[in-house]
């Protein structure tokens, strides 16, 4: 029974914290069965978004539904259709891992025949049930990572936040978490999740709004997101600091007339935009041949996420800490 | 897409306060289960609690105890018996302490995060915490009642007058469960909570749980007959029958009223507090 359009839908949402705005007017509409990006920088505002809309925090100002809910008026129901993976892995260090599911299903007063099938089903999903009576300070990030997912699966949620899912893993781990994360949407999830990494949303996500200062800046699918930043960059490693004002003049003109490189001096690195990458790398290469100059490192690359701010914003992200929550 | 979503009623209304009732009981009672289960798994989280209590009896009684004129009749003199009742009480005051360290390390772990936005009662994270704190202190008391039997202690009163004593012990211990969990929900991390001990330290040591009050400086002596540490110690002792000479403070003849005052006092400050705490984890 689906009481709205939208799986998440808030309107002009606010949150202050004394002096600093968090939240200065989001607005985000969430459709259903999609992953759905929240892409910033820290401090941009995404976890205080996820917060007020898992029901841990009071908006300043604005509304907030989930699943056609309100979130302020109506937090116990919220609760019962969501499920969250915070910033932080909250499992039971001490517990076994299926103990830790089976004491989430009790919370969530499945009973204990349901609970323990629950708990089985869900170790089986997430690869975990060989490690079922093992307490989770033995796994690694990845393991720990996945059997916090399955806890907050364990009501099958209507909406899930997953609240920066693979910040501090290894790739290995990541690798782990994205595979977890891609099969929910199947089974009828709508995933909201927060991330500062620009390869992550394009990898995992349906639909992604990019958000900085509290507002939502650009929202569009990965592939739209990626024509707007701009194409890949040629980047140019230099092996002498000496030769980086000749390797940018060079940079600028294999790239087009009007094309400022980026130079970073502590780096040794050269890099600006280009159309046409292939070409571009071709052109550079052949230039600096003929100009006998020695690089440690030519390549192509994508837009780091500072970079694709520059171009959506003409400013660089707000940068600063993640607000305290 | 649909048929996952488990059933919900329409209207938070709906909601009974009896149904939101029995909701409570049950959640405090998982999560009671979840810290017993914890100690079950892990029996040495006993040991390394107990250790400091246990140290202080053998260095007070056999150390100190010996130097100590208590009873008035000469140095070593009945010691044990007077320490004893105050190492349970001590034992009890600093509790709170780790009360606030699993407050605050389920607050720093996302934890509390977890069950805030999970349909459970929101009181079950406080009420279960103090249950299972309460068993956990149950549990402390028996091992160290062990200890002092193996010691040579005896309990001199009625097996009532004994049971009082415990009775007494927990209820200061419960009344400090509420100071912990105010103290976890404010501290900003785990390692803050964790120099906490810096504040129970006084608490625990200016009382008469090792020296009666008359033998300090005038005003140390005061704070220290007035401390509710010393109130508990004080009205178990009396219950135990251990020979303690009264002194001159007007609270040392009153005793057991003290030990049933004091921590219903630090109840009524500090329950609203740490529920207020807690509601504003939501700012």
């Amino acid at each position: 029974m689906r009481t709205s359009e939208h799986a998440v839908r808030t309107e002009g949402l606010q949150k202050q914290y004394g002096s600093t705005r968090a939240l200065d007017g989001l607005d985000l509409a969430v459709p259903y069965g999609v992953v759905y990006g929240l892409l910033g920088p820290n401090g941009a505002g995404k976890t205080t978004a996820v917060r007020i809309l898992a029901t841990l925090l009071r908006p300043s100002g604005g509304r907030a539904e989930v699943a056609g809910l309100d979130v302020t008026r109506q937090p116990r129901l919220v609760r019962r259709r969501i499920g969250l993976l915070g910033q932080q892995t909250a499992v039971d260090d001490v517990l076994t891992a299926r103990q830790n599911l089976v004491l989430f299903g009790r919370l969530y007063h499945l009973g204990r025949k349901t609970s323990r099938r629950r708990a089985d089903e869900l170790l089986a999903q997430f690869g975990l049930t060989g490690a079922a009576g093992k307490a989770p300070k033995t796994f690694s990030g990845g393991m720990r990572r996945r059997l916090d997912l399955a806890a907050s699966l364990l009501l099958a949620p209507e909406v899930l936040f997953l609240d920066e899912p693979t910040t501090g893993l290894d790739p290995a781990g990541r690798r782990e978490v994205w595979q977890a994360i891609r099969g929910l949407t199947a089974g009828g999830t709508t995933v909201l999740l927060t991330t500062h990494y620009l390869d992550e949303a394009d990898k995992l996500c349906d639909r992604i709004v990019v958000i900085d200062h509290g507002r939502n800046l650009v929202e569009d699918t990965p592939d739209g997101l990626k024509r707007r930043i701009g194409s890949d960059r040629l980047e140019i490693v230099a092996a002498e600091p000496d030769d980086l004002p000749a390797i940018a003049e060079l940079a600028g003109k294999v790239a087009g007339d009007h094309a400022e490189a980026t130079v970073d001096e502590a780096g040794l690195s050269v890099s600006v935009a280009v159309a046409d990458g292939v070409r571009a790398l071709t052109e550079a290469a052949a230039e600096l041949r003929s100009r006998s100059v020695m690089v440690a490192d030519l390549g192509l690359r994508r837009p780091t996420l500072d970079e694709a701010f520059l171009h959506l914003t003409g400013a660089k992200p707000a940068g600063d800490k993640e607000t305290p929550a | 897409m649909s048929g996952l979503v488990l059933p919900v009623k329409t209207a938070e209304t709906a909601e009974t306060r009896v149904a939101q009732a029995k909701w409570a009981v049950l959640d405090c009672f998982t999560v009671v289960w979840q810290e017993l289960t914890h100690l079950t798994r892990q029996p040495s989280t006993f040991a390394w609690q107990l250790g400091f209590p246990i140290m202080m009896v053998l260095m007070f009684v056999y150390v100190f105890g010996s130097a100590m004129d208590v009873t008035g009749q000469g140095a070593g003199e009945a010691y044990l018996e007077f320490a004893m009742p105050g190492l349970f009480a001590m034992t009890m005051a600093f509790g709170f302490t780790n009360t606030a360290y699993a407050v605050a390390y389920g607050k720093e772990k996302g934890f509390v995060d977890r069950f805030r936005s999970m349909p459970m009662a929101p009181s079950a994270v406080v009420t279960g915490r103090g249950v299972a704190d309460l068993l956990h202190a149950t549990v402390d008391l028996l091992l160290l009642l062990a200890i002092a039997l193996v010691l040579g202690w005896r309990a001199g009163g009625s097996l009532a007058a004994t049971l009082g004593a415990f009775g007494l012990l927990l209820w200061l211990r419960l009344s400090l469960i509420f100071v912990g969990i105010y103290l976890g929900f404010l501290v900003k991390n785990v390692e803050m909570a964790g120099n906490l001990f810096a504040v129970a330290f006084p608490l625990g040591f200016i009382s008469s749980v090792f020296a009666p009050p008359d033998l300090m400086p005038g005003w140390l002596g005061a704070i220290a007959a007035w401390n509710p540490v010393s109130a508990t110690a004080g009205a178990s002792r009396e219950l135990f029958v251990s020979p303690a000479v009264p002194s001159g403070y007007w609270i040392e003849s009153h005793l057991v009223a003290a030990a049933l005052l004091w921590p219903l006092a630090i109840t009524l400050v500090f329950l609203p507090l740490a529920i207020r705490r807690y509601q504003r984890l939501r700012w």
